[in-house]
């Protein structure tokens, strides 16, 4: 059964004569349990994919099927119960002025979560922070916990489906690679669906099975990790990001 | 000893382990920013002064500030046991000054109450809604913005009638927009910022949103914004007063005395000069406040 | 290395005052620069930015620099007055920063703000001031120079805006030049192209190059001597074809976390910090 289903989907900003496609056309499905990556450069338009199925974007067209339900104008409260997004900067997407216990009780109570101070201390334990992080606030935070807390906020409700926006590139090298352990392992235990935005080849690799390569709004190619490694790619624009992208030194 | 420097550790320990710990540790954190900013100290003890002196009137005083006293009319400061002088009608300046504290903090307060709130509720959701919400409510914004506000304001006390509550009211109906635009200016850089993305996605209503998540962010800005105003409110409130359109006689508002000694102030300088004094003191207080606050509520602090 | 080094630095020091005590974002780090491309690298906080800064004396109070020793080609830096210290800098010394949004001035076309730069330190005249903007842009590989010379910053991507920006540092001759991030907030493939600009022009024209960055790949295959920072002080310096030789645990483990789409592993390497490395005595990187 498909997780996701994206067809012809079209989103773009401005009105009249300023209105500008910033998606075209794209349509892709994901499987349950699957994890599929969107690659481009900047303005490619893969974090607005991202944004239009979070509901985060209002003007598009197309057809979106999420977890069964079929998506219209607004989303619905059982949507947000099955879909959380984490965003690419650790450093805006906290609060400011509230503490990590706040954020994830917030997020437990609008979901009518019961339990809500045993359900911190597990989903605290579950990323990797301990109980001492609990009251903290985001400015007491590196950047790999706050996106600790992200992510433990997307996963307040338990959802099936996780968007991941670049999540690991505002982050050092050796930051990542705990944050993407930690995503490995978590789609692992909560058996959780991935769509997951990044520039970084070898991110989208060590985390996707599949990968929708996209240029200007559209989908270049949609091939798996495998045919990549392969070199199977077809499409030219595939092969100069794959050329760029292979700069490891052993 | 002991128990002080437990307390301290207490509060700015690392890993606070209750909600109501780190509550207090962040009010600590600023107090203590506050406290090394050595003006804003001053101006907080200037108004601790102040409010001490407001409180304490019946008991500060020497004389009944009501009291008139012909035989006793502008005396100079320290005669006859008149610590500031006498006015025109032989009333005790000291003890009407003390009286007239209430007053003036009276206003403050009542303004302080309604203005910014006004304009937090206006700014917010005209930022946060948008479209025509938005239009509407700046237009209106815009319209209070472009009277000269001490105009506004007589107009205002000359419709309702002259008085201590429809001065507040006056004042307090212009001074709203300035806030409100500030408000507004914060929520729209606030509202596309990704954690109101993300408690959005948690299925947050608008409601919520704003009153949660984007009021106490807003709330900083203004209250600096609020005590740097709050010397034009006390002087809007004793421009009223000097017209005569504030508190009325015999009432001991600070304005109301200078424009009682304006017709002396040539041969009584004090009559006028003492109740200016005041007025500059607490203006001066509040300002310094509001300067020493903006480095402690700031939302782009930092944790270096 | 027989002549002098381009700059000679030892035991320097960047504090910064805060309420809680002086903290040290740079904790008594030498190196030499001669003519070749050195490669700095760390994570953020390691203080390799405030090392760059440093050396254009371009930390603000309450920062302090101390250093034994931090000479630009013989002239000690220290010591000099604010006003020659201006001269030096963008003109013996250049600095590319990491984002051209910010470091462009959005008000003047590009053509402007390239032949301010020339001739704030350079006596020429308007038309050759021209001619020489044109030239150094066509240097960058921008195809078309007499159509970018009339454009706004903003009407410009950003990849030929850090071009632009290499162009202007480039302008007065400058014989080091200080890239900070140059590539990090751009796409892959035109990051490539400007390292290849970079790498060229430091070539012919014989600069020193101290490039800083975080990705220890990129150095690696761009620079040809490396130092690894860490917490303020240097952990490890090595060749760039040495580099797979490289022993210290921080340098390995920054290695082996990146993922790699050639060899897929099931968990990345995750870096365990000693606390022993910060303590460890800074490597002399000193040729």
């Amino acid at each position: 059964m498909s997780a996701v289903t994206v067809n012809d989907l079209n989103v773009w900003f401005g009105v009249g004569a300023d209105r500008s496609y910033a998606v075209q056309n794209v349509t892709f499905d994901v499987d349950d349990g699957e994890s599929f990556g969107l690659v481009g450069e900047s303005g490619s338009g893969k974090s607005t994919i991202l944004r239009a199925i979070a509901g985060l974007v209002p003007t598009w067209s197309g057809e979106m099927t999420v977890a069964g339900e079929t998506l219209g104008p607004k989303r619905s409260k059982s949507f947000y119960s099955k879909v959380q997004m984490v965003f690419q900067d650790p450093y805006a997407s906290l609060h400011p002025r509230q503490t990590v216990d706040r954020v994830l009780s917030e997020a437990m109570g609008l979901h009518g979560v019961e339990n809500i101070d045993t359900r911190i201390g597990q989903l605290l334990d579950d990323v990797g922070l301990g109980p001492g992080f609990r009251f903290r606030y985001p400015h007491q935070l590196s950047g790999g916990q706050r996106q600790r807390v992200a992510i433990a906020r997307a996963l307040a409700c338990d959802p099936s489906i996780l968007l991941l926006d670049e999540p690991t590139s505002a982050l050092d090298v050796s930051v990542q690679a705990e944050i993407l352990n930690l995503l490995v392992d978590l789609r692992r235990e909560h058996k959780l669906t991935y769509i997951m935005v990044s520039h970084d080849l070898g991110v989208v690799g060590h985390l996707c099975e599949r990968i929708g390569v996209m240029k200007d709004g559209r989908f270049e190619e949609v091939l798996s990790v495998e045919a990549m490694r392969r070199s199977e790619a077809q499409s030219p624009y595939t092969k100069h990001l794959l050329e760029s992208s292979i700069n490891s030194i052993r | 000893m002991s128990t002080s420097q437990g307390l301290r550790d207490w509060l700015l320990s690392e890993e606070p382990t209750s909600r109501r710990q780190a509550r207090f540790a962040s009010w600590y954190k600023g107090w203590l920013t506050l406290r090394s900013n050595r003006l804003t100290m001053f101006g907080l003890y200037v108004l601790a002064f102040l409010i001490l002196c407001a409180i304490f009137a019946p008991v500060l005083a020497s004389h009944d500030p009501f009291a008139q006293d012909l035989g006793q009319r502008l005396l100079a400061p320290g005669e006859n046991g008149h610590l500031f002088g006498t006015d025109s009608l032989g009333r005790d300046i000291y003890s009407r000054l003390l009286y007239g504290a209430r007053i003036s903090i009276y206003i403050v307060l009542l303004v302080v109450m309604v203005a910014p709130l006004v304009g937090l509720i206006v700014g917010t959701v005209s930022g946060y809604a948008g479209g025509w919400i938005d239009v509407l409510l700046m237009r209106i914004t815009d319209i209070f913005l472009a009277f000269p506000r001490l105009i506004l304001a007589l107009a205002f006390v000359a419709a309702l009638g002259a008085g201590i509550e429809n001065a507040v009211l006056a004042i307090s109906l212009t001074a709203w927009p300035p806030y409100a635009r500030i408000a507004r200016a914060e929520t729209l850089t606030i509202r596309n910022s990704d954690y109101i993305h993300a408690i959005k996605l948690q299925g947050a209503g608008a409601f919520r949103i704003v009153t949660k998540h984007i009021w106490p962010l807003c709330i900083s800005s203004l209250v600096i914004r609020v005590t740097l105003d709050m010397a034009g409110i006390i002087l809007t409130a004793a421009g009223l007063g000097f017209l005569g359109l504030g508190a009325q006689p015999p009432s001991p508002e600070w304005g109301a005395m200078i424009s009682e000694g304006r017709k002396y102030i040539l041969d009584y300088w004090w009559v006028a000069t003492i109740p200016g004094i005041a007025i500059f003191a607490i203006s001066l207080a509040f300002n310094l406040l509001g300067d020493g606050l903006r480095d402690v509520l700031d939302p782009k602090e930092d944790n270096s | 290395m027989t002549d002098a080094p381009l700059l000679d630095v030892e035991n320097l020091w960047v504090k910064f005052r805060t309420r809680t005590g002086v903290f040290d974002a740079v904790r008594g780090i030498s190196f030499t620069l001669g003519k070749e491309r050195l490669g700095i690298v760390g994570e953020s906080g390691s203080g390799k930015s405030m090392t760059g800064r440093a050396v254009l004396r371009l930390i603000r109070p309450p920062g302090m620099i101390e250093a034994d020793k931090l000479d630009v080609h013989g002239e000690d830096i220290l010591s000099l007055p604010e006003k020659r210290m201006r001269q030096l800098r963008g003109g013996r010394v250049s600095m590319i920063m990491q984002d051209p949004k910010f470091s462009l001035n959005p008000v003047m076309t590009v053509g402007q703000q390239l032949v301010e730069a020339l001739r704030a330190h350079e006596k020429t005249s308007r038309s050759d001031a021209r001619q020489r903007a044109l030239e150094v842009l066509e240097e960058v590989a921008i195809r078309d120079p007499e159509r970018v010379y009339d454009l706004y910053p903003h009407e410009v991507s950003g990849g030929m805006g850090q071009r632009i920006m290499i162009a202007m540092m480039l302008l007065p001759n400058p014989e080091i030049l200080i890239a900070d991030e140059p590539t990090s907030a751009l796409d892959v493939s035109v990051q490539l192209q400007v390292l290849d600009i970079i790498d060229k022009l430091v070539r012919d024209r014989g600069m020193g190059l101290m490039f800083i960055s975080h990705d220890l790949n990129l150095v690696a295959k761009f620079c040809d001597r490396i130092i690894i920072m860490y917490a303020g002080r240097i952990v490890e310096t090595c060749k760039a074809s040495e580099l797979r030789n490289a022993r210290h645990p921080y340098t390995l483990g920054l290695l082996n976390s990146v993922p790699d789409l050639e060899h897929p592993r099931d968990h990345l390497e995750v870096l365990k910090r000693d606390p022993a490395w910060r303590e460890a005595p800074s490597v002399s990187a000193r040729q």
